[in-house]
């Protein structure tokens, strides 16, 4: 039977093999374990490093392959396809690290890239807050000079490997006053004096990602450690976001995959009525809609993943926002049908599909809300039609 | 340190079939996989290297196809594969493979370990790593279950399983060594490793390159033949001895010495 000819490269098509090996033999034995002891996945971070997958998007002078955004796609798609709590954790410490590389000077790249691309330091993204979620600019950790140093305080809410990751990309207002203007990113290190933690957040699902306050009590950090100039803040924060919500759109097309799988398979096996439930037309409409939603948000996400690769990262907010609201409204939908085509089994703990709904939540809520990803992409066609 | 891991390419057993029929392995269409022991082999090789330094090369005796066998070891880590295939090399039993792959080490130069896995899962004969141990004039030990390197650098602490349960031994380089599973944890391929193998040079030595005699390679070279393979079929006797403990020894003794068993 076909599937899509999605022309992948030989190089694209080893790192989707080498992803799906680990998620299979490394990620899915363990992936019920981990939801259960809320353990932080240091042995497969381990492996993935040893893969060198890490420095996927990482230019090759620090040891990366200086892949795209659609490389980053295939890799998470795989490793979703595991479990997404695990592939979560790696992620963000790619999203951590694309503001220094991003926005870095050279010094700060030749210190903390080829740390991050071999997976010896996980990198974390910090610009939540209790008061701001949705509203970036309400954030209320500040960042003041003090002669050689800045000093940070505040605290910063859920996030994601904090406590964990060694190297934090945190975004703090320095002048209230001159609004999205008014935030300036930092590089924050563990282990720099007044920089601590929260307790572990217990969530509805991700549990194998370690969720966590991150508190800046009279943090002193050298003057070197601001990233960018001062007041790029909430600019590094969006096209940091920009070209990461592609990524969270491939998570969810790797998650749904794996619920379909689940559902199919159980659908052919088990016998009611004398027949195997894929049989009746009930189920096989549920399936089809399934199946056929995954491709059409694998298909959306891969095309805007090259579309940001060949054209260069500029003004793709509205594109990038389609591929992850897309895709992760229907990993929700996939995911619960999953848990409904298992019937009763879905809903136990010894089948993987009530875990990939659990799962599936937070996809259509981190990374920006799916509502706010309709606000870009309307904002966006308001703009884009007043031209035409 | 000189590392050789010797594989060989196997049918894949998770796809193969069996001709109930003929008694045969239907091989054709089944992928071509590196024999299961020979991935801990290449480990053991792999984290000597990485821990001890020096270069891991990776032989197989095969048809060209086996050229990805050796690429998939280089991705795993090996730093060169050598393809050993020639028409002549075809047939080879056992006697005739440990000839051309002791021809090829021999022309590596100096080696301080080679590392086999214990058996080939198809051939199941377990003696091709001694076999070339005898012929390269080095101390063996298989079944290796756990392996490190003593403080001077060249004694290899070993522990071996036997039937009974196991030993532990201390070996000096050069040595050969046959190990099991239960060794080692294969690494993945790592993203670099499998784009250096995409690219990697696999040289092929055939007899001449060998330096090899025709009378001592593949069919020619071999001193068995199969002649058939088949399934042994089972037909039990059962006959439950009563009276007794004396009496039912009295009795087996008297059917051990009419079996020929046991010299009256």
């Amino acid at each position: 039977m076909a599937q899509v000819n999605y022309f992948l490269t030989e190089e694209q098509q080893m790192i989707v093999d080498l992803t799906r090996r680990i998620a299979v033999e490394k990620i899915i034995p363990v992936r019920a374990k981990l939801d259960e002891t809320e353990e932080f996945p240091w042995e497969i971070m381990k492996d993935i490093a040893r893969s060198d997958l890490f420095g996927l998007y990482i230019p090759e002078e620090y040891g990366g392959f200086a892949k795209g955004c659609f490389e980053n796609c295939l890799a998470v798609e795989q490793l979703a396809y595991g479990c997404i709590a695990v592939t979560t954790t790696f992620a963000a410490s790619a999203l951590g690290g694309y503001p220094i590389l991003l926005f870095g000077t050279d010094e700060q790249k030749a210190r903390y890239l080829p740390d991050i691309a071999s997976g010896k330091r996980l990198v974390a993204f910090g610009l939540t807050e209790a008061n701001a979620g949705s509203d970036a600019a309400g954030i209320r950790t500040t960042a003041v000079e003090d002669g050689d140093h800045w000093v940070l305080n505040g605290t910063k809410q859920w996030i994601t490997s904090g406590g964990e990751a060694e190297i934090y990309t945190i975004v703090a207002m320095t002048d209230k006053n001159k609004g999205a203007r008014g935030a300036t990113a930092y590089i924050v290190e563990k282990g720099d004096p007044g920089f601590g933690y929260g307790k572990k957040e217990r969530k509805m699902g991700l549990n194998a990602s370690s969720t966590r306050e991150l508190i800046f009590n009279g943090c002193r950090i050298p003057k070197d450690r601001i990233l960018g100039r001062k007041g790029q803040g909430f600019i590094i924060a969006m096209r940091t976001l920009d070209l990461a919500r592609p990524g969270i759109g491939a998570i969810a097309v790797g998650l749904a995959q794996a619920a379909l799988d689940e559902a199919v398979r159980y659908a052919r096996q088990r016998i009611q009525f004398g027949q195997p439930i894929i049989t009746f037309q009930a189920l096989q409409h549920m399936l089809a809609d399934m199946a056929t939603k995954i491709e059409a948000s694998r298909a959306l996400v891969y095309s805007v993943a090259r579309t940001i690769d060949e054209e260069g990262a500029k003004d793709v907010a509205k594109l990038s926002a389609m591929a992850k609201v897309f895709a992760t409204d229907m990993a929700m939908q996939v995911t619960t049908d999953a848990v409904q085509v298992l019937g009763g089994y879905g809903y136990m703990k010894s089948y993987p599909v009530e875990k990939m709904m659990r799962d599936a939540k937070i996809l259509q809520i981190y990374e920006g809300t799916n509502q706010i990803m309709r606000n870009i992409i309307g904002q966006a066609l308001n703009k884009e039609y007043a031209k035409k | 340190m000189n590392i050789v891991v010797c594989i060989k390419q196997v049918p894949d057993a998770k796809t193969v079939r069996f001709d109930t029929e003929k008694g045969t392995l239907v091989r054709e269409g089944v992928e071509a996989v590196i024999n299961p022991f020979d991935f801990h082999a290449l480990e053991a090789g792999l984290q000597m290297r990485d821990t001890y330094g020096g270069k891991v090369t990776v032989l197989t005796m095969g048809p060209l196809q086996a050229e990805n066998a050796l690429r998939e070891a280089v991705s795993l880590g090996a730093d060169k594969g050598i393809l050993l295939s020639d028409r002549a090399f075809a047939g080879a039993d056992t006697l005739a493979t440990t000839y051309t792959l002791a021809m090829a080490i021999k022309k590596l130069g100096p080696v301080d370990l080679v590392l086999c896995g214990k058996q080939a899962i198809d051939g199941d004969t377990a003696q091709v790593g001694p076999g070339l141990a005898v012929r390269l004039g080095l101390p063996h030990v298989t079944c290796v279950n756990a392996l490190s390197v003593l403080d001077d650098g060249k004694t290899l602490h070993i522990m071996r399983i036997n039937e009974d349960g196991y030993d532990i031994l201390e070996l000096e380089m050069p040595a050969l060594l046959t190990v099991l599973a239960s060794l080692n944890t294969p690494r993945l391929p790592s993203l670099k490793g499998k784009m250096r193998a995409g690219k990697a040079d696999i040289p092929v030595w055939d007899a001449g390159e060998l330096g090899a005699e025709p009378g001592r390679i593949g069919l020619a070279g071999s001193a068995t033949r199969v002649i058939s393979t088949s399934v042994p079929t089972f037909k039990a006797r059962r006959e439950i001895l009563e009276g007794s403990a004396e009496e039912q020894v009295k009795a087996l003794v008297f059917r051990f010495k009419e079996a020929g068993f046991l010299n009256a």
